[in-house]
């Protein structure tokens, strides 16, 4: 039979068991809109900005395990999906991206709304390509998804020329790939996998790093139990967060530029470092001459592109985490007398806590120490900058709770966005974003989508009117010259002023109101013993959402630090404020 | 593991498909690689191109050029030609015009020692075609210029490499 291409569309989306599709209409996908009317397999969600639109589909994404679908139109419905392409690219997140396209004969007429979208992608997504013959629109679909969801995950844009959309064809949708350049690795190599054995067999002191990509491949309980077997402590990255409960004796914790002392001290005395899915970057690393030094490196990455990259390593193995892990588990020998090690490390991780001193007032700590206990588990979304950290740091994952972070490019504007899509993909959990009062001003509209698509979403701010992790930077390594990062700063301020004061104006903006504006409860605390309650009244809102603004100590600083291209034995463990220089050019 | 910086011979397979060589060229320039040279045509399938591209790099960095190459979609192959017996020539055209008649003799009794055609000719002007090693052409070049270089205009085509049979066919 014939139909018309976006009758097909509609139809692959479907055969794709497509449950939720984001899109956002205009004038060049509405063609693709008119056949999505009334549509009853799969739900269409339309937010606010096709920036918030992505980054929900890629909440929905790392929430399920399924692949996030978007569609928008061409031009600027397209270029506000390069951020959010971005941020899913860097994170190995399944996306698959449409776009509408001016008809291929107006191609390259700089015609109204047109832009080579594909071009400006080509670096930051795994694949993108211009349908450019009705006939070859079924194999493109189906070959996106394939390519999205398969090996090391990420975001696949398909353009699609209005002329290709309207055009009859064959409504055939392939039930198999075949690409000759995209074989994603599968199995094991099983004499790496024995080196390895043997090298943790003769260990001392062991050690798991674990990244994001055992969270990916859904390999945290495999992963917790070869921790056990061989008794072998546990650090992981930001993105490998929740691989282990975090209460799990044998986890010391996050390590890198913000971890705790304990486990950064593993990594620099373990004498092999066993890591899994992480690809060493520079936040990771610290200085690159100084890391696990005393180690011999074992990486087992899917992408072979991350091995040796960074950091060279002894026993290289490409693979999928989960599938090696399990293989691994077949193979692996105890290591004798790890209890010694293990028992250090935990003793240095009671001993040097991550903790907030604040004599009285609220802080960070105590609101996500109150999250953890309100919560016994959900899935928590953070902006980027200090409360991506302080969550990171204090957050606890147990069960089938989850952190959702833009780790790798580190997109303001996340979290909001990330929680509606995660709400809509698991709608049994308890979703919280926690942001910090920059970056939810630059998703805010969302509200609005999580106002009529009536979730019970959970939105922290934690408000010190600063751009918070940029001001640390600026009082700790630029003498205090706060530079375009307080947000309070009027016309009528004075310039060189780095000293907030009872002239500043109360709330800009005033979150509670902007709550009420969309009709849903606002509530601003400002005491430690207000937040047990404000989460609870929360709580209670089941079909709509509600914003909490947690107003903090405006000059709150992020330890331990390790400062950038140090080695992560030299951590900045505490900080002393100096006193003002309020009013002076500096 | 080494890190001598020393010139590399990749050729590639990818799909005779738009955008192609965007991503492949785009993905030297993005990552900071050193492209020296970069040449594509079809090859005797029509919906596979062949690519040869030379770079200097160190060996950690070219290790990397290849990994990336691999994992792009687009990519159907990547051959390595660096340590292996290859046949590998550049085409180079020096047009050379205003010359007097002594100087018309003098090019071509060089083009005939240097083993290269004279592709076109008119008083006073003429047209060289030079299908050699980059290396060769190098030399060619030099000479030329040395006496013409006001009076001349070089184009070269960047390499194109095949590996030789001694190894594999033979």
């Amino acid at each position: 039979m014939k139909i018309k291409g976006t009758q097909l569309f509609v139809k692959a989306l479907v055969e794709e068991k497509v449950d939720t599709l984001f899109a956002y209409p205009g004038g060049m996908a509405i063609d693709l809109f008119d056949a999505l009317y009334g549509e009853k397999d799969f739900r269409v969600v339309l937010p606010r900005h096709e920036q918030g639109l992505v980054h929900a589909a890629d909440g929905y994404a790392r929430a399920t395990g399924k692949t996030g679908v978007c569609l928008v139109t061409s031009g600027p419905g397209a270029t506000n999906l390069v951020t959010g392409i971005a941020t899913a690219n860097y994170d190995s997140v399944p996306l698959v991206c449409f776009t509408g396209q001016v008809p291929t004969n107006l191609i390259g007429n700089d015609a109204f709304q047109e832009v080579d979208i594909v071009g400006i992608c080509r670096s930051i997504c795994k694949y993108a390509v211009t349908v450019r013959r009705r006939e070859d629109l079924g194999r493109i679909i189906k070959e996106a998804f394939y390519i999205a969801r398969t090996g090391k995950p990420g975001p696949v844009l398909v353009d699609l020329p209005k002329d290709v959309q309207q055009a009859m064809g064959s409504d055939e949708y392939p039930k198999e790939v075949m690409i000759r350049g995209y074989k994603p690795s599968t199995g094991v190599h099983m004499g790496q996998l024995k080196k390895a054995a043997e090298m943790v067999a003769n260990a001392k002191r062991p050690l798991f790093l674990v990244g994001g990509g055992v969270n990916i491949s859904r390999g945290g309980e495999a992963m917790t139990k070869l921790a056990e077997e061989l008794n072998i402590p546990v650090v992981t990255t930001i993105m490998g967060k929740g691989a282990l409960p975090t209460d799990h004796p044998l986890y010391i914790g996050n390590m890198g530029m913000h971890g705790n002392v304990a486990s950064n001290t593993a990594v620099s005395e373990c004498d092999l470092l066993f890591s899994i899915g992480t690809r060493f970057n520079d936040r990771i690393t610290g200085k690159i001459s100084e890391f696990a030094k005393n180690a011999k490196i074992v990486h087992i990455d899917i992408d072979a592109a991350s091995i040796s990259r960074n950091i060279v390593v002894d026993v290289p193995i490409v693979a999928d985490a989960r599938e090696a892990i399990e293989k691994f588990r077949e193979i692996a020998i105890k290591p004798k007398h790890t209890e010694e090690w293990v028992a250090h490390l935990q003793k240095l991780r009671s001993e040097k806590p991550i903790a907030i001193h604040t004599e009285g007032h609220m802080n960070p700590q105590d609101i996500i120490g109150a999250i953890n206990e309100h919560f016994k588990e959900a899935i928590v979304t953070t902006d980027v900058g200090q409360n991506q950290m302080w969550t990171t740091q204090f957050l606890q994952l147990r069960g089938r709770s989850k952190l959702l972070t833009s780790g790798g490019l580190g997109t303001m504007g996340y979290g909001l966005p990330a929680a509606i899509g995660a709400k809509l993909g698991c709608p049994d959990m308890p979703v919280i974003s926690i942001s910090g009062d920059g970056g939810f001003q630059m998703n805010e509209q969302e509200l609005a989508t999580a106002v009529c698509e009536e979730l019970p979403i959970v939105i922290c701010i934690l408000n010190n009117s600063y751009l918070g992790n940029v001001r640390q930077w600026q009082e700790m390594f630029f003498g205090g010259r706060y530079s375009c990062t307080c947000l309070k700063k009027r016309r009528s301020c004075a310039q060189w002023c780095s000293n907030p004061n009872a002239s500043c104006p109360e709330y800009i903006p005033d979150f509670v109101k902007l709550a009420e504006s969309y009709g849903i409860e606002g509530i601003r605390v400002t005491k430690r013993e207000e937040i047990g309650a404000a989460l609870e009244r929360a709580k209670a809102h089941t079909d709509k959402p509600t914003l909490i603004e947690f107003i903090i100590d405006r000059e709150l600083d992020i330890l331990p630090m390790v400062p950038g291209g140090n080695a992560l034995s030299e951590m900045v463990t505490e900080y002393k404020k100096e006193s003002k220089r309020d009013g002076n050019e500096q | 593991m080494g890190t001598s910086n020393k010139k590399r011979w990749v050729s590639l397979y990818v799909e005779n498909d738009v955008g192609v060589l965007a991503k492949i060229s785009g993905l030297f320039s993005g990552k900071s690689y050193n492209l020296s040279s970069l040449t594509v045509g079809e090859t005797e399938d029509p919906t596979v191109s062949r690519m040869t591209i030379s770079l200097y790099g160190d060996d950690k960095t070219f290790e990397q050029i290849k990994k990336q190459l691999n994992r792009s979609v687009e990519v159907i192959k990547v051959l390595d030609f660096t340590e292996l017996p290859i046949h590998k020539k550049e085409i180079l055209f020096v047009k050379l015009h205003s010359l007097k008649r002594e100087e018309m003799e003098d090019v071509f009794r060089s083009a005939s020692v240097f083993g290269i055609s004279v592709a076109d000719y008119d008083k006073g002007s003429v047209i060289l075609e030079s299908v050699k090693t980059e290396t060769e052409n190098d030399e060619v070049l030099r000479y030329y210029k040395k006496y013409y270089s006001s009076r001349l205009e070089a184009v070269r085509g960047g390499s194109v490499a095949v590996e030789s049979l001694s190894r594999s066919d033979r």
